[in-house]
Order: structure tokens, then sequence, then C-alpha cells
């Protein structure tokens, strides 16, 4: 299958400030975020980055998506690096996480129609796109509903929408799932396997096993910022579960440590 | 202007049009209130002045010299004179306000007490006790025009009293006096008003698109930094404008009242087509410049609230700068100071006010005030692409 992300030794470390320093209860004045990190994703599959909290996923799609640069490393997607191209990347990916908010203030057709602008779309493929979008999730009936009065699922599922607006090959999803009531939940997996169909590249990050499960082609387990295994469920799970494999990796790494 | 900048631009601006609370509160609240404000001080003080007018006041006197009557005679019509003597009764009603009356006592034998003693006598000098309460405003006014006349009967000469109708001691004209008054104030009102207008959105739009996490949501596209960083600064110096042009407006229509030129008084704000020509152009500039500054401040801070606490201690250095033309004689001639940005906005605005309008300042001034905005919108690139200043918490 066609490579359509390569990710080679990314690593990033991060400056802790006096009041992460006792979140994290540590005297380090640094942290190791992510460590060296090398994998890839071909195109049409769903790769899932699965670790606990704190162990460098959103990190390491923040890299990907161009938000953060990383210190060493880089990656090649869709043949632009996220190091030297990364206005090239941005217009190549949809990025979705819970740290990316819509104006309260504005309308779903305004925000579909802005970031569609933003993205060089043309207003015609914009406007049939937001059609059969907006009538995908339901959006439709509140289309003129500012976002600020819309339900916190319906709010997720416009933020969906908006990341796609350019039809992108590459979508980069930080916990899709997070926070989302089941049956929002339920749209946004059914969703993403169908853009699977469609032939998009799908990085998601999640802690939820049954996800990964159920959705994701590959997988690449992650534990304080190094990548600890990689490939086709069937190869990493050794017969176990991805629960039972994922503790076993836990347990090798962290030395029975919490 | 390139197309993601133009986008943002509309962006905003949608923003701020669409929000009509916003809208009220920084374009129409500002002109309304100092309208209405100014208006109100105006009035106030018409009626301070003009109360009282028309208002028929006694005026007792006591032990009136010969040589003093005609003059008291020849006085306001209003004021009744009555020669009476003066008791403590009578000025404790004054206290009271029973009374409502000027009380002038002489001593006795006032004109054989003065009528040839020079003022180096002064303190053998009779001295003449004037009574009256000055909340009455009809009973100050008469105290004033006493007591003016007592001191002009006490010299030998008398300075500056007209011969002939019209004639005129200083050179000034009324322009001119207009004009200075003008420069002197104008500059610090009309950078205050521009500034309150930045103040007044600069913050909420990108510390809190950073607070809310919109900007993310924004940096995400496709879009250059540099686009991102133009259209928030163009769009926060239109929308400060129009901020501006509201209390422009209102100060303009509540200024005759304010200083009573709607009641005849030419007070000289007469300034040709360049003069406003050139004040648009260092208003554009100023406020460009004052965007660009508030911008990047509000960049670098946390919140909204981190924001304003930021640019607080900024105002203020700009309102010490509008304060500066009260303390010089017209606008500085060298051209070094019209490249210090928002004090040079000051000096051509002091020029235009003061008639001694020059062009070469106000090219110094737009050419530099738009170069500091080509480094703001560069700084505030690279804040947007500085992921600490971004995404710290």
């Amino acid at each position: 299958m066609e490579e359509i992300l390569k990710v080679e030794g990314l690593s990033k470390t991060f400056t802790l400030s006096r009041k992460q320093q006792k979140i994290e209860r540590t005297t380090a004045k640094r942290k190791v975020a992510v460590d060296n990190l090398t994998f890839s994703a071909a195109r049409g599959e769903i790769f899932g980055l699965l670790g606990p909290n704190g162990a460098g996923k959103t990190t390491t799609l923040r890299m990907l998506s161009t938000l953060i640069k990383p210190d060493s490393g880089d990656a090649v997607l869709d043949g632009c690096s996220v190091v030297r191209q990364p206005e090239e990347v941005r217009g190549k990916i949809g990025f979705l996480t819970s740290e990316l908010k819509l104006e309260d203030f504005f309308t779903p057709n305004y925000l579909f129609d802005f970031f569609s602008q933003l993205h060089g779309v043309d207003p015609n493929t914009t406007a049939a796109r937001k059609e059969r979008m907006f009538k995908r999730f339901g959006i439709d009936k509140f289309a003129e509903v500012k976002v600020a009065n819309l339900s916190t699922g319906m709010k997720q599922k416009l933020s969906l929408v908006i990341s796609l607006v350019h039809d992108p090959e590459v979508i980069i999803f930080d916990e899709p799932t997070n926070g989302l009531d089941v049956l929002t939940a339920r749209t946004v997996t059914d969703y993403l396997q169908e853009l699977r169909g469609e032939g998009k590249t799908i990085i998601l990050s999640t802690h939820i096993f049954s996800l990964v499960e159920r959705l994701c082609d590959r997988v690449g387990i992650i534990i304080d910022g190094r990548l600890v295994a990689c490939g086709a469920l069937s190869e990493i799970c050794n017969g176990l579960t991805i629960e039972d494999r994922f503790f076993e990796l836990y347990k090798e790494v962290k030395g029975g440590e919490e | 202007m390139k197309s993601n900048t133009w986008t943002i631009i509309k962006k905003e601006f949608a923003r701020f049009f669409g929000d009509r609370q916003l809208l009220f509160t920084t374009v129409i609240m500002p002109g309304l209130l100092i309208y209405i404000i100014y208006s109100l001080m105006g009035t106030g003080i018409q009626s301070m002045i003009t109360k009282g007018a028309g208002e028929v006041v006694t005026m007792r006197v006591e032990n009136m010299p010969e040589s003093m009557a005609p003059l008291f005679g020849a006085m306001d019509s209003s004021l009744v004179v009555v020669q009476q003597p003066v008791t403590e009764a009578d000025i404790a009603m004054l206290e009271d306000k029973e009374l409502n009356a000027v009380l002038v006592r002489f001593p006795e034998g006032f004109d054989e007490l003065v009528i040839g003693k020079c003022e180096v006598e002064r303190e053998a000098l009779p001295n003449v006790e004037i009574y009256y309460n000055s909340t009455n405003n009809a009973a100050s006014r008469v105290y004033m025009a006493v007591s003016t006349m007592l001191g002009n009967y006490g010299r030998t000469f008398t300075v500056n009293v007209p011969q002939v109708e019209g004639q005129r001691f200083d050179q000034a004209t009324d322009d001119s006096i207009g004009a200075m008054i003008w420069s002197k104030i104008l500059p610090m009102l009309i950078m205050m008003m521009l500034f309150s207008g930045v103040m007044a959105i600069a913050p909420s739009s990108i510390a809190g698109e950073k607070e809310r996490g919109t900007i993310a949501t924004l940096l995400v596209t496709p879009m250059k930094r540099n686009e991102l960083a133009l259209g928030k600064i163009v769009s926060l110096s239109g929308i400060a404008l129009l901020s501006g042009i509201s209390s422009f407006i209102g100060i303009a229509l509540s200024l005759p009242k304010m200083v009573g030129m709607d009641e005849g008084v030419d007070l000289g704000f007469h300034y040709t087509t360049s003069d406003y020509v050139a004040l648009l152009l260092v208003i554009l500039a100023s406020v460009l410049i004052m965007a660009s500054a508030v911008s990047l401040l509000s960049a670098l801070a946390k919140d909204v609230k981190n924001a304003g606490t930021m640019v607080t201690p900024f105002m203020l250095v700009v309102m010490l700068a509008g304060l500066l033309p009260m303390f010089q004689d017209g606008a500085s001639a060298n051209l070094a100071v019209y490249l210090i940005p928002f004090y040079n906005g000051i000096e051509v605005m002091t020029a235009v006010f003061s008639h001694e309008l020059e062009w070469t300042p106000v090219v110094v001034t737009m050419a530099s005030d738009v170069v500091y905005t080509g480094i703001a919108v560069w700084a505030l690139t690279r804040l947007f692409n500085s992921e600490k200043v971004m995404f710290s918490k």
C-alpha cells in the first residue's frame, strides 16, 4: 500500500514551569514528551496511537498538524515536510482535537464558508460540500443558529465537519470520541469508517481499547513518549486482546510501577 | 491585499457588526455619552453664568461718600442703591439667606481720608467693607462690579481702558487664540478617543481567541501567519477608527454647547481642507500604530484580563505624551521628533490645530508609522508562530 505518512525520529522536550513541576510531582526542569518516534501510515488506513494520559499522543499529533515544531526528526505527509513546509501540510490535513474551538458568535453556515475560504475551496464546491455534510450530520436544521446555542453534541459534530471543509487526504483526530454522548460518538466512528472507505487516511489517538479494536487497521502503542510496539493488531497482540497486550507492554516499560 | 487577510478582516468585521451590544458600546455609546455629558456640562456652566441675570439686587451703603455717589448711581439698572446703615443683624441675615442684598460700609469721612493721599501710606488707608453671600449669583456679580469700581477709583492711573471704540491692546487674533487653545487640548483628546476604541476590542480579539481556544482552529488552516497578523491589525484599526470617529462627532456636536459657541461666541475653529486632510492621514497612521502595539500585547497576554492589565500602563504613556503640547509653544521643528511613534501623531495634530501645518512632518509621521506597523506585523507573525506564546497556560 502507498505510504502517505512517514514519521522519522520525531522528538519533543518541554521545559516545565514550577506549576507544572508540582503537577507532575518532579523536580526535573525538562520533560521528554516524545522520544525518537518512528512510524508510518498507508493511504486508506486508520492508524491508532494508543497510550495512557501523558504518554505523548497529543504532542505527536500536534507536531503532525504543525501546531508545534519538533526538536528533532521530521514527518513527511503526502510529500510535504511538517518542519519545512508547514503551510502545505496544513492544506492536506484535517485536524480535530477538543482544544480547537469554534467561535460561539457565528453560525455553522458562516463558519463553514469562512474556513472553506481560508482553505481556498471555490464557492461552488463549498456550497455542495456544505449541503452534503450538514445533511449527513443533521446540522442543516441548525445552520443559522449561533454556535453558542447549539448542544454539546452538535458542536462536536460541527467541529468535525469544519475540520473537513477542504476534503483532506489525511485526517488527524485526537481522542475523537472524548466527551461525546454515545449517539454522537457512534456517528463519529461510523463516519471515520466511511472516510476510510473513501480512501482517506486517519491518524487517531485514544486510550480506549475497544475503539482501537473496532476501528484501527494498525496501531502504535506509546508509553512515556516512546513507541513500544507498532503494527497490525494481529501482529502486536500475539493472540491476546489489545488490552492485555497493552498492560503486558506497560509492565515491561515501567517495571511494575503504576 | 492577500485574500486570506481580507477573509480575516471580513470575519472580524462580521463579528463586530453582528454583535449589537459590542457595536453599541464601542461605536455608538462613546459619541452619544460624550455628546450628552458635554452638553449637560455646557448647559450647566451657561446656566451658572447667566443665573441671576436681570434679578434686582439691593445695595445698602453706609456713609456714602460724596465722591462715590455718582459712580454708584451709574451702575447696573438692576441695582437699587439705598443709603442706610449696615447692622450686624443685616450681616447675619445675609448668612441665613434671609436678605438678598450687598452691604457696603464706608468709614466716616471717607473722602477726607482718601483724597490727596498716596498709596505708600497703605496701612493708614481707610477700609471699605463689602458684605455679600457668594452663593447668590446676582449678589456675586454686584460684589465683583463694586470691588472693581473701588479698585479703579483708588488708582492714580488706568491701564488698557479703550479710548476709542474697538481699540485692541492684545494683538493676537481670535483665530490664533482659538488655535492655541485647540492645539493644546484636541491632540490629547483625539489620541485618547482612538486609544479607547483600540482598547475596547483588541484585547478580546487576540487574547480572547487564545482564551477561548479559537485561535488554534485558525492556526491549523493553511493561511500564512503574516496574513493572520495583518488581517487582525487592519480590522482592529478600522473598528477603532469608527469608535474614534463616533467620539469625534460627539465632541464636535457638543463643543458649541460646552463653550457657548451657540450663544454667538467665536472660538476660532477655522481650518482649511489641507488641515483636515492632514488630520485624517495622521489619525489613520496613529490608529494603525496603536492597533499594532495593543495587538502585540494582546498576543503576549494569557487571557483578556491579563491583556487589559498589560495595556493599561501603555495607555498612561500615550496620555502623558498627549499632555506634552500643553507645555510647549507649537509643534516641534525637529524632524527626528516625527519618528517617535504616538508622539509624532500628537505633534502633527498640534501643528494642524495651531495653523502651522507643514507637509514634511506629516509625510515623515506617515512613513515611520507604516514602517512600525510593518515591524509589528512581523513581530505578531512570530508570536503566532511561537507555540510557547500561543499555547502556554
